[in-house]
């Protein structure tokens, strides 16, 4: 064991606190107001469209679409892993959790997601046990504790997530193939970010004119995997931190590569992000994972959008050591998600939005987290169009 | 979902670690990153370490919005205050 040594807490402080600034976002603010105009005068309206759910949630509580020119618009993407899981794979949960001697565990904001007919949440309340937990560390724990204890129960992971979550997931594989644990298993949902925003640059009525690249999934898989879509689309991408200025500053850098006739993959988020990405946890994630296709729920399958085991880790394959059959899955017809998802429709266009479908009754995934366009929407934005 | 804190590498014992995240210790595992040593910064989500904060980037930023807070940016910028949280 080592102790650290001179020991800086001061940095933490600046870490977050920095990107707070209001005195900068000001003058950030003025910057990207100077763009706009110039933008405007040439009669460019910026589609800019931001992936990641947390950045949905960054953007709505900080305010800052109320800051932008009126000819900059922000459409919020498909990057919310728990809106994004299919009605059947929700369904598959619910069948799993409900075969005897089971406890599934799985992240808090799987629990309301609705499937064809109920959620984990009421299975919970009908007496299925159903844990959230924070960490697939957690999980693990549980099943190394029952292994240990002498329980016969089989603890299963229910796993959403995309490149930042993945390699946790592979990381506890690991352990738990290390551990020798013959009770431990994972049902993957796990999608992988760079080709969905291939399919949706292949949506032509999209019009996106920049992105605002997820800052936590590029941590993982690096800022170079964008490349593609400067090179091949012509499009202008950021990678972007989570905190205000973070966002301004990255919205800046689009609209001045957009002015400029540019289209670069560029890095705002550089304390975090590197071109390359972690190629320990890459390493990691690509041991335990292969990419399939995958089915995103209200899209439809996209190809090459999945991660299941490979076959040296099958035995920890929930789907195949639990004999549950599900129909395919059934969302409520009403609901626009799928369209929403794909930064077509804005939450208000949908018939249900605040009145049949709240957070408190979620109709659709994405009403129930938190980082779901229509939660954001109905919690910060509602009079928005 | 994809949301992650930094935090500060205290104490390290093969997998498992001691980080300082907003005065509060809590546990973490390194598996996922490579040469991982007391005192280096990282990011933390979902209980593993999963990247190390660059330190000299996250200053050369720090730098550059204090530099346009105090430089011809204000001026700019006016008095409008914007509301950010
Ligand atoms: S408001 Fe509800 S029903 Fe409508 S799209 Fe959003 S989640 Fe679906």
């Amino acid at each position: 064991m080592t102790i650290a040594k001179g020991i800086d807490l001061g940095t933490l402080d600046d870490l977050v606190e920095g990107f707070r600034d209001p005195a900068a976002a000001r003058v950030i603010t003025a910057e990207i107001a100077v763009l706009g105009a110039s933008l405007e005068a040439k009669g460019i309206e910026p589609r800019l469209m931001e992936v990641c759910g947390s950045h949905t949630v960054a953007i709505f509580r900080s305010g800052i679409r109320d800051l932008l020119p009126s000819n900059v618009k922000l459409i919020s993407g498909p990057g919310c892993p728990v809106c994004v899981t299919s009605v059947a794979e929700v369904d598959r949960a619910i069948a799993i959790a409900n075969t005897p001697g089971t406890i599934l565990t799985t992240f808090g904001d799987m629990m309301r997601v609705p499937g064809t007919s109920t959620s984990l949440e009421k299975e919970k309340a009908e007496g299925a046990d159903v844990r959230v937990v924070y960490s697939p560390l957690d999980a693990l724990n549980l099943a190394a504790e029952k292994q240990a204890t002498g329980g016969d129960e089989r603890i299963v992971f229910f796993a959403a997530g995309f490149e930042t979550t993945a390699p946790t997931v592979a990381a506890a594989i690991l352990q738990a193939a290390d551990m020798g644990l013959s009770n431990f298993y994972i049902q993957s949902t796990h999608k992988t970010i760079p080709s969905a925003m291939r399919g949706l640059l292949d949506t032509p009525e999209l019009g996106l004119s920049g992105f605002i690249c997820p800052g936590h999934v590029s941590a993982i898989i690096g800022a170079r995997a964008y490349d593609f879509i400067a090179d091949e689309f012509k499009v202008p991408a950021v990678v972007s931190g989570f905190e205000p200025l973070d966002i301004l500053m990255s919205v800046k850098m689009l609209l001045a590569q957009i002015d400029e006739g540019r289209a670069e993959v560029e890095t705002e988020y550089g304390r975090i992000v590197s071109d390359e990405g972690n190629p320990r946890a890459i390493e990691v994630l690509d041991q335990v994972f292969r990419v399939s296709d995958a089915e995103w729920r209200g899209i439809g399958t996209l190809p090459n959008t999945g991660l299941v085991l490979r076959s040296e880790y099958e035995r920890f394959d929930a789907p195949l050591a639990f004999d549950v059959r599900v129909e395919p899955g059934r969302d409520n017809p009403a609901c626009e998600c799928g369209e929403i998802l794909r930064g077509l429709k804005a939450p208000t266009d949908c018939k249900l939005f605040a009145g049949v479908c709240t957070p408190e009754n979620p109709q659709g995934a994405c009403m129930v987290s938190t980082e779901g366009s229509c939660a954001a929407y109905y919690k910060y934005g509602r009079d928005e169009s | 979902m994809c949301i992650g804190v930094p935090g500060q590498l205290l104490e390290i014992d093969g997998w498992k670690a001691m980080v300082e995240v907003g005065g509060a210790r809590r546990e973490t595992n390194v598996m996922l990153i490579s040469d991982a040593a007391p005192g280096d910064w990282v990011l933390i989500h979902a209980g593993y370490a999963i990247s190390k904060v660059d330190e000299a980037e996250a200053l050369e930023t720090l730098g550059y919005l204090r530099e346009i807070t105090e430089g011809l940016g204000a001026e700019l910028a006016g008095d409008t205050a914007p509301e950010i949280a």
